[in-house]
């Protein structure tokens, strides 16, 4: 098997009043693994759709290696698909559902057989081939149906949040397994998620769609440290939005002056962005003097705990401290706080909070 | 210790039904039985031969052959209608088709031969009006009772068959179209197969319902059909010959064997359709 490039040009598609895809154009390499990623009602449902021939885009097209696949009906397009969940048909047994598509193209029952063994040992089941879809737990009921999709050696492979119905141990072991398995086989994969952490873990590329329209596209690493817009930024990953001032091509945020990572905006005052790992938090102990703030929360995630930390001024602030540490960040302990000193991402501050939420810098 | 004494008690709670089963079915029965092998005072199979013979036998098939026409007719014009009605757009539709089927499913009896009548009897408006004595129209003959027994057997199947096509998921069809099948070999390895208990169930149950229907032969044929319900009518009522109470009772035999057999061919059947069910 080897993947094919697909291209989007300029897809729209609208169900009546609501617009699901507004011009969206992306190329998908072959061989590649990319992650559609967004809010639900963002259109990358309806994109892969388009691709699998589910639905017709009002404008635009859909290439795959280089021909025109927009008009091929559904079941003529070399297309293999994962969806949600339930798509194993409950009257067949694993075997058989994995035979499908051979079946409908009248291989002899021998080879068909065979050839779905073959497949439930390449997704680790070899032994699931008698049993009937609901003899079948969700993890094995979407393993089978990814072995049915892999069947036919499709030059693209559709992954329609194949996950999301699955337990939390489940969907981390799948997704690496997705992903060892396309790796291993090269086929182009278009994955389509809600989960950042799912996309992030397993794209080559991430694409963010929002509104039918591509915010970004991007490797994983540039997505969580360079998000090109503010939406990126917000919906990838945590991010504080914390008020600065921006004189020439620095600014000033908690009393820190840093660098500004791209081009300077029009305004002074700006929301500077901030990963909370990004946040350096240390407790003030009894000889110290005075914090900056005072943790509020703190939730223990295993490697780290996230502490909520509200500064004198009211911002709140979401900080990362290692795991270990966590209960030196009890709630009430009082914390001073600072950034790491690398360049930051700044954003136009919206209207309305302007004024109240500024403090004057007392050093410029 | 405590467990099983609760469970003990808890199977009282099956006791009324139980009496209830006991008197209602089982006393009918021995009744049934008891007089299928008496004649005169003796035990005998007299009966039994004689509700197997002539004109009792030509009754007998005939419930059988109008039952077998509606349950498939039904059955297969009901599917048709449900699926018209699950696929269609308009959500209105659905909602009334559903509502008359289940007004229609259990429209029976003198009422419903009554409405027949009035409409296409041999003085009905829509006969009178279109003339169709003079093409030879009759409701009173088989094809008639048939269209009649139709008319609560097609809504009995949409009612049966409507939640199995409503279970159909479009992943499935998605999932095969994704595969490379057509329509049709999406409802003939997927559809089908998926739907099939549901279906037999369905046909069952119309054979069932046609099979013992009487009051609307009764009005509507009276004999010009033969059928075996009007025919145990008949003995039970001493209307042509008296005396032939218990040959009744031995029809009635045949009826519940005939129904019997229609279980021993449709439980298999069942069982193998829904296989991938257990």
């Amino acid at each position: 098997m080897n993947g094919a490039r697909v291209e989007f040009r300029g897809l729209r598609r609208r169900f009546g009043s609501t617009v699901a895809l507004d011009g969206l154009d992306l190329t998908v390499e072959p061989g590649e693994l990319i992650a559609l990623l967004g809010p639900s009602g963002c259109g990358k449902t309806t994109a892969l759709r388009c691709l699998a021939g589910f639905e017709q885009p009002d404008e635009g097209e859909v290439l795959v290696d280089g021909s025109d696949i927009t008009r091929v009906p559904a079941n003529r397009r070399d297309a293999g698909m994962v969806f949600q969940s339930y798509s194993l048909f409950p009257n067949l047994n694993a075997r058989d559902n994995v035979g499908f598509g051979m079946r409908v193209r009248k291989a002899p029952a021998a080879r068909r057989h065979a050839r779905a063994q073959e497949l439930l040992e390449l997704v680790g089941l070899p032994s699931v081939g008698d049993r009937y879809p609901h003899q079948l737990s969700g993890g094995q009921q979407q393993r089978v149906a990814l072995a049915r999709a892999l069947a036919l050696e499709p030059r693209v492979l559709l992954l329609d949040e194949p996950l999301s119905a699955l337990d939390a141990k489940v969907r981390v072991t799948l997704r690496e397994e997705i992903r060892r398995l396309q790796l291993s086989l090269g086929i182009t994969t278009i994955f389509v998620t809600h989960d950042q952490e799912e996309a992030l873990s397993m794209a080559d590329r991430v694409a963010v769609l929002r509104d039918g329209r591509l915010e970004q596209v991007a490797d994983p690493a540039t997505l969580y440290d360079r998000p090109a817009t503010p939406f990126v930024a917000e919906f990838v990953g945590a991010m504080n939005h914390l008020p600065g001032l921006v004189s020439g091509d620095r600014v000033t945020v908690l009393g820190q002056r840093l660098p500004v990572e791209g081009p300077s905006p029009d305004s002074a005052r700006v929301d500077v962005l901030v990963r909370p790992e990004a946040v350096l938090v240390t407790p003030v102990d009894a000889s110290g003097g005075e914090g900056d703030g005072i943790v509020m929360v703190s939730s223990f995630r295993g490697s780290t705990a996230r502490l909520r930390v509200r500064l004198d001024d009211g911002t709140e602030v979401l900080a990362d401290v290692p795991g270990h540490d966590s209960a030196r960040f009890a709630p009430g302990t009082a914390v001073r706080v600072g950034l790491v000193e690398r360049p930051v991402l700044v954003a136009a501050r919206p209207e309305t909070a302007v004024a109240a939420a500024i403090p004057e810098p007392d050093v410029v | 210790m405590r467990d099983s004494r609760t469970r003990s008690k808890s199977r009282w709670a099956a006791v009324p039904l139980l009496v209830f089963v006991v008197i209602v079915f089982g006393v009918p029965m021995l009744v049934l039985l008891g007089g299928t092998f008496t004649k005169e005072g003796t035990l005998s199979t007299a009966n039994l031969t004689e509700s197997l013979q002539g004109a009792y036998l030509t009754a007998l098939l005939g419930s059988v052959k109008i039952s077998a026409l509606v349950a498939v007719l039904g059955g297969v014009l009901g599917t048709f209608l449900a699926q018209a009605v699950v696929t269609s757009r308009f959500r209105a539709l659905r909602e009334a088709v559903l509502t008359a089927s289940g007004v229609l499913a259990n429209f029976g009896g003198v009422p419903l031969a009554f409405a027949w009548i009035a409409t296409l009897g041999n003085s009905g408006v829509v006969t009178t009006t279109l003339g169709l004595g003079q093409h030879g129209w009759s409701l009173y003959n088989f094809w008639g009772l048939t269209l009649v027994y139709l008319y609560f057997s097609i809504p009995l199947q949409v009612l049966t068959v409507v939640p199995a096509l409503d279970g159909l998921r479009p992943q499935w069809r998605e999932a095969a179209q994704n595969n490379g099948a057509s329509t049709w070999q999406f409802w003939r390895y997927v559809g089908i197969p998926v739907l099939t208990p549901a279906l037999l169930g369905g046909v069952v149950l119309l054979f069932g319902g046609a099979f013992s229907a009487y009051a609307t032969a009764q009005a509507m044929v009276g004999s010009t059909v033969p059928l075996v319900t009007l025919k145990i009518a008949d003995a039970l009522t001493g209307n042509v010959l008296i005396g032939h109470e218990n040959v009744a009772l031995a029809l009635s035999l045949d009826m519940i064997v005939v129904a019997g057999l229609v279980m021993a061919v449709y439980l298999p059947l069942q069982r193998r359709s829904a296989r991938w069910l257990r």
